[in-house]
């Protein structure tokens, strides 16, 4: 892929971020953020090819390290999400005294 | 070497994979946008993520697999721990910390992407590492290491291991500048002298790339938190999209990006909600500034200081009630017991909103998560925006913890440090009530002329406690 492809896909990709996120509305901010960095744990992959062709004891190390980095960001990320997405999407418990609420 | 060896690095099956696991994360984030489809968008971008690692693990040529299953045993314990212990919070400080490792990892692979191009040059392959690869490898070195040092302090700071109000040297900024001038008369020495097999320099690099991460988050105060945390959220998103440049990544490139967009439009939110520049944020120093003038100055003012049993009359034989909470009642725990009052109020017929301002909490969206743990629905959580006009026809604000945020004054007085501020329009209420142990100013260090104003009652107490308080008056009543 040359170097100009990549400009291309990542002006495209900057596009797309802004457009969809913007739509994210204030409420699930926190969530959202908490997920933008399980995305970027995609970073671990790196540290995979880093480690998956090293050969010297120094790339061992770095390239684990970074890995472990990366699998905190993507299991810890997605699962905190998860959790605080849980409380959301709890149902709110029918009101049957609600009665003389509207039209206020 | 490997049983598993199928997929050709570069090559049109894996790209494809990464294809489909970059268009699960952007759908993923599409469906968070709304509280009952955003659990399910975090699955799908999980199940991309999961596809983007396993296509990693397939392509053809990996090995180690020891190491690589002690790093993600390692990573996924602390991850799921982490995670399921976590209080909502320190939510704040969890994002920061998760930030920093997304950071570290970034400026590690840099670092071992340099010593793969530099061994290239050592056995001939290469002449030179070319610029395309070089200069975003920089990028992601210098960023990730000062994400992941700026995201250590951050952490630190809203974990109160070390003090959140601001601490600076003097001469910070000129140390910051001659840093940054370093850091990049470094990087253009690598790329002028490439193949150089020396990693003296780029060592270096990262050390003084750390030690600005330190220096640029320490000024901080604490309740700038919410912008500094946004902006290194959007430094490690734009950390991994050049890694991925310099990895030749579609996944890395694409998903860098995204978190990078949404670092950034976060950031600009928050500093817009403070009516701040992010400069101001960053080198302002803010927090500690005003506390000169502002703190021997203050004659007692008159105000009106009720009970908790009078704030219960006020409410329970109110038609609409709006609560207003801030970073007070997440300190204080109170969201239960907040709740509560709702619950009591909700049964006699009351109607409760709560406004909710951007930077209630100590980041994005912060307070919503809170009152969301303690089951209140998300219908009941209104922006500023949409609940300012009907401030006029509320017979009752309470305002629980927050402080600068419903202080008039960034709307009437073009001189105060917070003018032109959005805030929660309270004072158009019929009553205000606020939950406060004092009447001392907020982060800003200003008097809140809220606090004087003839509709105005103080409730001297712990926000947790007086909340109890006013829910075991309102069932007497």
């Amino acid at each position: 892929m040359s170097v100009m492809t990549e400009v291309t896909i990542f002006v495209l990709a900057a596009f797309v971020g802004f457009e969809v996120i913007s739509k994210v509305p204030t409420t699930l901010h926190t969530p959202l953020m908490s997920q933008t960095n399980a995305i970027h744990g995609i970073v671990m992959l790196g540290g995979l090819i880093v480690v998956g062709y090293a050969n010297d004891p120094l790339e061992y190390v770095i390239g684990t390290i970074a890995i472990a980095f990366g699998a905190i960001n993507i299991v810890g990320g997605f699962m905190v999400t998860d959790r605080m997405l849980g409380m959301f999407s709890k149902k709110p418990k029918p009101k049957a005294d609600a009665d003389g609420k509207v039209g206020k | 070497m490997s049983l598993l060896a199928v997929l050709e690095p570069g090559g049109s099956a894996a790209t494809a994979l990464y294809i489909v696991a970059f268009s699960l994360f952007i759908l993923g984030v599409r469906q968070g946008t709304h509280p009952t489809t955003a659990k399910r968008g975090n699955m799908i971008a999980a199940v991309g993520m999961a596809v983007a690692v396993v296509t990693t693990l397939l392509l053809d040529g990996i090995g180690n697999w020891g190491l690589i299953a002690l790093g993600l045993g390692i990573g996924t314990a602390v991850g799921v721990i982490a995670s399921i212990r976590v209080q909502m919070t320190e939510m704040p400080q969890m994002v920061a910390l998760y930030n920093g490792v997304g950071g570290g990892a970034v400026a590690l692979i840099a670092w071992s992407e340099l010593r793969h191009g530099i061994s290239g040059i050592d056995s001939g392959e290469i002449a030179s590492i070319p610029l395309e690869e070089l200069i975003p490898t920089l990028f992601a070195a210098v960023v990730g290491s000062v994400s992941f040092w700026g995201s250590n302090i951050a952490f630190a700071k809203l974990q109160d291991l070390i003090p959140t109000k601001p601490l600076s040297v003097p001469g910070q900024q000129v140390i910051n500048a001659v840093l940054l001038i370093g850091i990049l008369a470094a990087c253009v020495d690598i790329a002028v002298n490439n193949g150089d097999p020396s990693q003296a320099i780029f060592i270096a690099i990262l050390l003084a790339a750390a030690l600005l991460g330190n220096l640029v988050v320490l000024p901080i105060g604490g309740a700038d938190m919410p912008v500094v945390i946004s902006l290194l959220n959007a430094f490690t998103g734009l950390s991994a999209a050049a890694a991925g440049f310099a990895l030749h990544n579609v996944a890395l490139i694409v998903a860098g990006t995204l978190v990078g967009s949404s670092g950034t439009i976060l950031t600009m939110e928050m500093a817009t909600a403070m009516n701040r520049s992010v400069g101001n944020v960053l080198f302002a120093g803010f927090g500690g500034a005003p506390a000169g003038g502002a703190a021997g100055s203050t004659e007692e003012r008159p105000h009106v200081s009720i009970g908790a049993q009078d704030a219960a009359i006020k409410l329970a034989y109110a038609d609409t009630v709006v609560i207003v909470p801030g970073y007070g009642l997440a300190v204080a725990q109170a969201q239960h017991a907040i709740k509560e009052v709702a619950d009591e109020l909700e049964s006699r017929g009351v109607t409760v909103n709560y406004a909710i301002h951007p930077v209630a909490g100590r980041m994005p969206g912060h307070m919503n998560v809170l009152l969301a743990e303690a089951d209140v629905p998300y219908e009941q959580l209104k922006e500023m925006e949409e609940i300012n006009p009907e401030m006029p026809r509320t017979d009752v604000a309470v305002i629980v913890g927050a402080n600068d945020v419903t202080n008039p004054a960034a709307k009437n007085d073009p001189d105060s440090p917070i003018a032109g501020m959005p805030i929660i329009e309270v004072s158009e209420a019929q009553q205000v009530i606020v939950i406060k142990r004092s009447l001392s100013p907020g982060f800003a260090g200003i008097d809140n002329d809220l606090f004087y104003e003839a509709n105005t009652s103080m409730l001297f107490d712990d926000a947790k406690k007086a909340a109890a308080d006013i829910a075991a008056e309102i069932q007497n009543l």
